[in-house]
């Protein structure tokens, strides 16, 4: 198993509606926390961090977003791929007055919108140049960079495509660049979380993607549980239950114990379709947990960390966000220093 | 529940039946983000469509496993085959198939490329690259398939599924880019500089363009370049091809015989897309049979609210004989929970798209994977909770 605490650059996946955006901004709050510097971007166009954060649409810069518990810095960056096509030519080839000449001739926008892979190769070569960069002092500017990466269906050509780039390009500055991007994305400083919930296709989707990842001989990190919820009830009565068995006496006992028999209009009748509605709640809360344990085994066969986060009833808000993070953390989720002086 | 006209504020019910039997509907696209169910959705209207006595096809996007094999399919093979297992009394049939992108693409290819040129196209390493990773073309060829589905017309109704893309919007736009880019001036340029040089002002342009191929050459690296320079000499051909076919189909979801169905959850992205999708096809004039809202939590016992619940159970929890009925209680509690916050956001939905007729779905404990849970889906999207 590797120990991907060691890694820099954290890229987060996970089936659309499993929490794949929080779970990345807690992370990166984690990561961030006693000082630390971590950068999180944004790759698919969508705004959801500033969503997150309560804060307007991102512009293309590193902005701080938030700060973290001890005092670390979060930054983000929404990568816009019109202007980083042109942040990498001038970054690369100088391209002043040629510059121009392809965002004439449409070029601009065949390499972002039209061909989406270039899009992609842009989208990685953004987060390589920070993950790589250094501060005036020597050391790296961020300790860690997270990713908020396309979805586990897509993740892995998402990842590869600088691979199939040096296949196209063979020789010439974009041959050495894309050569550079995937020795990092494969190197031990990278890690590839996925987020799931216990549902069948979430984690069917995670078991696929783990596979298609370690086949293309990307870094899998954690399995990261989301919106796990802890039952409230012992395991012999999820399985009666399950059998259709469920105490209904003892539930219209309660209801009278806890008072809501009291309530107005309320009826022996009422009490008894109360108790069987509870009953019948039960039985469906007992048959979810079964589902989710079947759903937890295959997550646990696929020889990586297992991480959870719990299901908060109310949704995610900024608070929430710290709360996230704080259970990373004590699951051993951790920063290192590897920015220098700055 | 179902009879309290004021408890939804004026939203309208779809009524899925009334779509599905619509002899004038030809074709019903679902549409919305990823993982809120949309192509088991597609996949129950089309099963249902097919009970209630329609020839249907359904064409999936991305299937997941299960129910790719309830279906029969259990491989691509891009061409609908029938549906076993379907209660065809009613003289309807069920057809499914799941898009092969790559294969779409080489068939546009060989219909259309004069027949020396096709070859030479299918062997070019950057449309090898076009038609398998550039995420545009799933979409393209998505719609490149319902166009040819449709013209077949072998079917009462076709039901498609759309892409697992970034946004729900992907796949209006990414035809009509990849269409305007094969057959733009870019790639006019590209491969024909001629062309450029027979208008006045021959110098600057000849110049600018220089520039440009050298700067392309130095990004690019003159091998791909090439690959460019003999993919579009090869397409010639077929210019004009793309953009037209593009167009058609995008006029084809602007027929009547269209609707679109919208899946979302209700969680906060999920009814945003929705929303942007609703928005987008009223301003293209694209007809929308309405919402359905998928993975909604209902409770039997909506008297007792959350508060209530979390009271007893505390009051409860200090005797230890209704340790059970306190942590029913507690269960009761979190749904009401979820179920309130759920219904806000739904009722934020509604109070900015008031016309849009909507079905809620109940979250079913488990997930789908034969015909007869899509029977139950189908069920459900008749009957609003």
């Amino acid at each position: 198993m590797l120990d991907w605490n060691q890694a820099r650059l954290h890229i987060v996946t996970g089936k659309g509606g499993t929490g794949k955006t929080t779970v990345a901004a807690a992370l990166a709050l984690g990561l961030a926390a006693e000082g630390r510097r971590v950068l999180l971007v944004e790759v698919e166009d969508r705004q959801g961090i500033a969503g997150l954060f309560d804060l307007p649409p991102l512009p293309y810069e590193e902005r701080k977003v938030a700060v973290a518990a001890g005092g670390g810095d979060v930054y983000a960056l929404a990568v816009d791929p019109q202007d980083a096509v042109l942040e990498y030519l001038q970054m690369y080839y100088r391209l002043g007055r040629a510059g121009r000449a392809l965002d004439r001739m449409g070029a601009l926008e065949f390499a972002t919108t039209i061909a989406p892979g270039l899009r992609d190769v842009l989208m990685t070569g953004k987060t390589y140049e920070a993950t790589r960069r250094r501060g005036s002092g020597g050391g790296f500017a961020y300790d860690a960079v997270v990713m908020d990466a396309p979805p586990t269906g897509r993740v892995t050509r998402f990842l590869n495509v600088n691979e199939e780039v040096t296949e196209l390009t063979r020789v010439g500055p974009i041959h050495r660049q894309a050569d550079s991007i995937m020795s990092l994305f494969r190197s031990p400083a990278t890690a590839v979380h996925v987020v799931t919930v216990l549902e069948e296709m979430p984690v069917q989707e995670t078991v696929d993607g783990v596979g298609e990842l370690r086949a293309a001989r990307l870094p899998v990190g954690a399995v990261i549980v989301n919106q796990v919820r802890q039952s409230p009830l012992a395991a012999a009565t999820l399985a009666d239950a399950r059998a259709g068995s469920v105490d209904t006496a003892a539930l219209r006992a309660g209801l009278v114990a806890g008072d809501l028999a009291d309530l107005p209009h309320v009826t022996d009748a009422t009490v008894h379709a109360w108790a069987d509605g509870l009953a019948a709640e039960v039985v469906d809360h007992a048959e979810r947990v079964s589902m989710e344990q079947e759903q937890y085994e295959l997550l646990h066969a696929l020889d990586a960390d297992v991480l959870e986060l719990p299901r908060l009833a109310e949704g995610i808000d900024l608070g929430s966000l710290y709360t996230l993070a704080d259970r990373l953390r004590q699951q051993g989720v951790h920063g290192f220093d590897a920015a220098g002086t700055r | 529940m179902t009879d309290m006209p004021g408890a939804r504020r004026g939203t309208r019910a779809l009524d899925v039946d009334a779509v599905l039997d619509d002899p004038s509907a030809r074709i019903i696209v679902c549409c919305g983000s990823g993982g809120v169910g949309k192509t088991t959705t597609a996949a129950a209207l089309a099963l249902r469509a097919a009970e209630r006595g329609r020839r249907t096809v359904v064409l999936t996007i991305d299937p997941a496993r299960r129910l790719a094999q309830s279906m029969g399919l259990r491989e691509l093979d891009n061409s609908p085959r029938e549906v076993t297992g379907v209660d065809t009394a009613k003289g309807g049939s069920l057809d499914a198939m799941m898009l092969d992108m790559k294969r779409t693409f080489d068939e546009v290819v060989l219909a259309h490329a004069a027949a020396d040129k096709a070859s030479t196209i299918l062997d070019n390493p950057f449309y090898q690259a076009l038609s398998t990773s550039f995420a545009g073309t799933q979409e393209y060829m998505a719609m490149e398939k319902l166009g040819q589905l449709r013209a077949q017309d072998s079917w009462d109704l076709i039901v498609v599924d759309t892409p697992p893309s970034r946004s729900a919007l992907d796949f209006l736009d990414a035809p009509a880019r990849l269409g305007s880019f094969l057959d733009g001036r870019l790639i006019r340029v590209l491969t024909a500089p001629a062309r450029a040089g027979g208008r006045v002002g021959f110098r600057v342009v000849q110049a600018g363009f220089g520039v440009f191929t050298s700067a392309l050459t130095k990004v690019l690296g003159g091998d791909l370049l090439r690959d460019v320079q003999t993919f579009v000499g090869a397409l010639d051909s077929m210019f004009g091809g793309f953009r037209e076919r593009a167009e058609q189909t995008y006029a084809l979801l602007q027929d009547p015989e269209t609707s679109f169905v919208v899946v979302a959850a209700p969680e906060p992205d999920a009814l945003r897309e929705a929303s942007y999708f609703v928005e987008r096809l009223a301003g293209d004039g694209m007809p929308l049979a309405g919402l359905v809202l998928n993975r909604v939590h209902t409770s039997e016992v909506p008297e007792i609210s959350a508060e209530q619940s979390v009271a007893a159970a505390d009051h409860l929890a200090e005797s230890p004989e209704h340790a059970f009925a306190s942590a029913a209680l507690l269960l009761h509690a979190e749904r009401m929970r979820v179920i309130e916050r759920e219904r806000r956001l739904a009722a934020r939905f509604s109070t900015a798209h008031p016309s849009v007729a909507t079905v809620r779905v109940p979250a079913f404990s488990t997930d789908v994977h034969d015909l007869d849970g899509l029977r139950q889906v189908g069920d459900a999207l008749t009957d609003d909770v």
